[in-house]
């Protein structure tokens, strides 16, 4: 064959096996209003940057017909490609083929991506459309998913791992997104379980569709699975573009910087903050008030909103935030803000991103359901997660530092570099009106006028003890500051953790209590 | 998304917040004691053989029923003496975890 025989012969194998499923199947996917597995490939990288590997892979099926079976790609497609000109891996199941379903030689695609991106040190994307294991393949296509696992383990931490949720993802197919460290998902489009809606009303009665059961919001909104939530593919690849802006590639590396750039002026620190202790604001506003832009990335919007979460920059530099939430339950510790919180301390310190811990908090939640939900093992993670974390740890106190949450908050005590406390701040050991019922419980009743004694021990509490002034006493803050000079020492100070080191002792791993 | 703008007050240490509160929280379940003369499902199941009558005395141990879930048969037996008062299911019968099957006395 001549030359340009085989260049011939190759476009025509190449364009055979790039149609996927067919043209039927392509169709079928867009009245799904679902984007097919190469266009969503070229809408999340920069413009004709993808490299595609193992187009021609061939699974070796042979039961049940599917020797006869010819799957172009093995339904998954595989390469690189870059976003905002930093090279990623990515690999995206192709639903128009053989539904998407995971197959050896699909497994052995994705493993060797994974494996690829490991090694060159950059991010893994990964995008699942699939309506599970192949059943044809059998314990083959179960080997598969236990290979993308054991990888997504070894690369926890290493590289960044990204999972985009465009389709069903069901079974054991879940659990690779459940190891990485984002999962999005997309309004009506994404759906995860671990058994369906059929088997859930065979064996247990129960009815309940798809989407009540594991949708986009469900997911977002109640189980905390997912980390983004977007109403169509584009808005969700714009978001993970974004999120690109604010991590680094791998765990050897800091982010990029960007130019600094002034806060937003209306975000006036005096303003947003009510004296009275009880009384809510919204902490993000508080964000966009230090940070560079007002620019703040937030994860988790939707999921335990009594804390929050996201990714902003200082002076050019990322940082990872965490602030209670007065406006939600008050800001509160519980099992979930605390499951939230402590793995995001986790990608941070993982990925040399400094943390920035916005305290106003009146503690744990009470409650019976949050006790017997194991509140002590799940709050027990947020201590672990900051009294491990070696990256800059910076503290500012806004207002109320109660109890244990105080502790929680990135304390002192669990190894914060800097603690700041505006003036409004109290930390104590409960709030005023607590403390004032325990302390003086004989006085309150034996007086003649309950109601008054009670009032004026609760003020006398106050005055003494609902201020900075008695931490600051003991060193368990640096200063106390003036809230409008904020940014100007979280510059200071990131500036100064810059070549920071904390040594710990040798060990293979801890055990943190998940 | 989930909460409603709406401020609603939350009590912590006796100090009443002004807070939104959250769908999770405002369903969470109520604590209820638990009463030692119902026995509920612990999963759900079929039932599929119901091996006492109503007013029949049963001693601690006897089996009371087989409930057939995860293609497990689950053998339910009293946990203390007593009587039957009440069958609250037959034999065939889908069941919903924690519903009532069986009232001792």
């Amino acid at each position: 064959m001549s030359f340009i025989g085989k260049l011939t012969d190759f476009l025509f194998r190449h364009e055979k096996v790039k149609i996927g499923g067919g043209e039927k199947a392509i169709q079928k996917q867009a009245a799904m209003g679902k984007m097919t597995a190469r266009e969503r490939i070229n809408a999340l990288l920069d413009p004709d940057t993808f490299f595609e590997y193992d187009l021609f892979v061939k699974h070796e099926g042979k039961d049940f017909g599917m020797d006869k079976k010819d799957l172009p790609a093995d339904g998954v497609i595989t390469g690189s490609g870059s976003i905002l000109n930093h090279p990623v891996c990515i690999f995206a199941q192709d639903f128009t083929v053989a539904g998407g379903s995971l197959g050896l030689a699909h497994a052995r695609k994705i493993t060797k991506i994974m494996d690829h991106s490991i090694k060159m040190g950059i991010p893994l994307i990964g995008i699942n459309d699939s309506g599970g294991a192949r059943i044809q393949e059998g314990v083959n296509s179960l080997a598969g998913y236990g290979e993308i696992f054991f990888r997504n383990t070894l690369a926890s931490g290493v590289i960044p791992q990204i999972s985009v949720i465009l389709g069903p993802c069901a079974g054991g197919a879940v659990y690779s997104p459940a190891l990485t460290d984002f999962v999005f998902v997309v309004d009506k489009i994404s759906k995860m379980f671990i058994t369906g809606p059929e088997v859930i009303k065979t064996v247990l009665g129960e009815e309940i569709t798809m989407e009540e059961l594991g949708g986009a919001r469900i997911q977002s909104e109640v189980t905390g699975n997912a980390h983004f939530y977007a109403k169509s593919e584009m808005e969700c690849f714009e978001q993970i573009r974004r999120l690109c802006t604010f991590i680094p590639w791998n765990n050897s590396k800091k982010a990029n910087p960007f130019p600094s750039k002034n806060p937003n002026s209306k975000y006036n620190i005096e303003k947003i903050i009510p004296s009275d202790p009880s009384r809510p604001y919204d902490v993000r506003d508080i964000i966009y008030s230090v940070v560079d832009g007002s620019d703040f990335l937030e994860i988790h919007e939707h999921w335990a909103a009594n804390i929050v979460i996201g990714f902003a920059r200082i002076n050019g530099e990322t940082i990872g935030i965490v602030g209670n939430q007065p406006l939600v339950l008050a800001g509160v510790l519980d099992v979930d803000s605390s499951d939230k919180a402590a793995r995001f301390i986790r990608f941070c310190d993982a990925f040399n991103i400094p943390l920035l811990t916005l305290v106003d908090l009146p503690g744990y939640l009470p409650g019976v359901d949050q006790e017997h939900a194991g509140v002590i093992r799940h709050g027990a993670k947020i201590l672990y997660a900051y009294s491990e974390a070696t990256v800059p740890k910076v503290t500012v106190i806004m207002r109320k530092a109660y109890g244990g949450g105080y502790i929680a908050m990135c304390s002192r005590h669990l190894g914060a570099d800097f603690v700041f406390a505006w003036p409004t701040a109290e930390i104590a050991v409960m709030g005023p009106e607590g403390a004032a019922n325990i302390i003086f419980k004989n006085e309150i009743a034996e007086a003649a006028d309950p109601n008054e004694m009670r009032k004026q021990k609760v003020a006398e509490y106050t005055e003494k003890f609902a201020n900075p002034y008695v931490a600051a006493a003991n060193g368990y803050i640096d200063a106390v500051i003036n809230p409008n000079e904020t940014r100007k020492i979280l510059i200071q100070t990131l500036q100064l953790s810059k070549q920071k080191k904390e040594p710990r002792p040798l060990r293979k791993h801890g055990i943190p209590p998940f | 998304m989930e909460d409603q703008r709406k401020v609603n007050k939350l009590i912590i240490d006796d100090t009443a917040y002004e807070t939104l509160l959250t769908g999770k929280f405002k369903n969470r379940k109520q604590y209820i004691k638990k009463d030692p003369n119902l026995i509920n499902a612990f999963i759900p199941g079929v039932i599929r053989d119901i091996n006492v009558k109503k007013g029949q005395s049963v001693k601690e141990g006897d089996q009371l029923l087989i409930l057939e879930a995860m293609k497990m048969k689950n053998i339910l037996s009293s946990h203390r003496n007593g009587k039957i008062k009440e069958i609250k299911v037959k034999s065939g019968d889908m069941v919903l975890k924690n519903q009532l099957l069986i009232v001792l006395e």
